[in-house]
């Protein structure tokens, strides 16, 4: 089967490539030029070569430390919620009904969360946590919790890693549960002849099934929690102090409210490249672990 | 068409000038010597396209690793010009990373 590969239909992606060109080249090399230059403003750029390099990532000046702390808080946060998110959202979708009547109820429950806009999340929290009018904040505090969002570090992370957990663990959840689905019937027959555990099944059959949904998931979930910025912003604005200022909301900090072009164009450069990197990584092995199987299968 | 707010500087243009001839030779290499996937060290397979991404992407890592823990003193300075062209580590970074590519293009 020697099928002439005919490249010339790229042609037919001219009309993208060109829009792709005028809203995200041109601003991607807008903020390359602005990376290696100062400006006060009025179109006046002065040369400053690699300057906001060497200061973005030397972690004892003001703008580098504050680049690696976020950028540590930022891993942190997506850490956390990958860690809660994708254990619940298997356990949820192996609790979801396979057949009756529950089963279009429980799937449009569990989409519900991922239809609502990120500010209206952030907005439910907001008000559902807040302790004197919140139902979350005023209950927590009225069973003796101290609990306040505003003021405590510790309390304003819980609420943004429950907002999350609460936003798109549905995400996993209806990933694992499609996954799960699509296993035939006979595997399980064969576990019941061999009289496995409920815990084996899903240790050998069951969780290898999952994997590519589940790579899938965690591949979307890193990427969105490691760009997410309305949620946390709505919420708690990157306070108190600097305690939730994820990377997002410090570069929209710096290049919006500073002002300092130079130095937020590096650090969206820097941010950039880590989840270029990222992305690759989760992408090729995620090609590839499904390719090896198959190599395996076919010399089986 | 108003384009100051775009702050282009001769090194930028420079840049983006190279990455485009890069990028354009590489489409015309893949019309005319169309390319096969091939498994390299990483044992993943990969095209001439995804070499040159790859290298890319470890060139501007290479760059900001070296500027982290070497910095960017001034090695030499070359007679170019009426003040001299200053030459800092940075560009040994950027000699690793064209090495590098070279690694990556051969056995990746």
């Amino acid at each position: 089967m020697d099928k002439p590969i005919d490249n010339r239909a790229w042609f037919l992606a001219l009309p993208v490539v060109l829009i792709v060109a005028f809203n995200a080249i041109v601003p991607l090399m807008t903020v390359v030029n602005y990376s290696v230059q100062d400006t006060f403003g009025n179109n006046e750029f002065f040369w400053n070569g690699i300057g906001w390099f060497q200061e973005l990532l030397d972690p004892t000046t003001d703008l580098g430390g504050r680049f690696f702390d976020s950028l540590g808080r930022n891993a942190l946060f997506s850490a956390i919620i990958l860690a809660i998110e994708v254990p619940l959202g298997v356990l949820v979708g192996l609790c979801m009904p396979k057949k009756g009547p529950g089963v279009a109820f429980t799937l449009v429950v569990m989409a519900l969360p991922l239809l609502v806009p990120w500010n209206v999340v952030g907005t439910i929290w907001q008000i559902f946590a807040r302790e004197d009018i919140g139902l979350l904040g005023w209950i927590v505090n009225h069973l003796g919790i101290d609990y306040n969002y505003t003021l405590g570090p510790l309390s304003a992370w819980i609420t943004i890693v429950t907002m999350d957990v609460w936003h798109w663990t549905s995400l996993i959840a209806l990933l694992s549960y499609a996954g799960l689905r699509s296993i035939p019937d006979a595997y399980y027959q064969a576990a019941k002849i061999d009289g496995a555990s409920r815990f084996a099944v899903f240790m050998t059959i069951e969780l290898p099934k999952l994997r590519r949904v589940l790579l899938i998931g965690v591949l979307l979930r890193f990427m969105d929690s490691f760009m997410i910025y309305t949620e946390p912003f709505v919420v708690t604005g990157g306070g108190p102090g600097n305690s939730t200022t994820i990377l997002s909301i410090d570069l929209v900090k710096l290049a919006l409210g500073q002002f300092d072009l130079g130095s937020a164009a590096a650090m969206s450069i820097v941010y950039n490249l880590i989840i270029l990197a990222a992305c690759w990584l989760f992408y090729t092995v995620m090609t590839n672990v499904d390719a090896d199987r198959d190599a395996t299968r076919v010399e089986a | 068409m108003e384009t100051a707010w775009m702050a282009w500087t001769w090194q930028t243009g420079l840049f983006f000038m190279l990455l485009a001839g890069v990028l354009t030779v590489m489409t015309l290499l893949a019309i005319f010597k169309p390319e096969t996937e091939r498994v390299g060290v990483l044992r993943i397979p990969t095209t001439r396209g995804d070499r040159l991404f790859i290298s890319l992407l470890c060139a501007a890592f290479i760059h900001l690793i070296w500027i982290y823990l070497m910095g960017s003193d001034p090695i030499t300075t070359l007679p170019i010009g009426e003040e001299g062209f200053e030459v800092t580590s940075v560009w040994i970074a950027s000699l690793i990373s064209l090495g590098l590519a070279g690694v990556i293009f051969r056995w990746v």
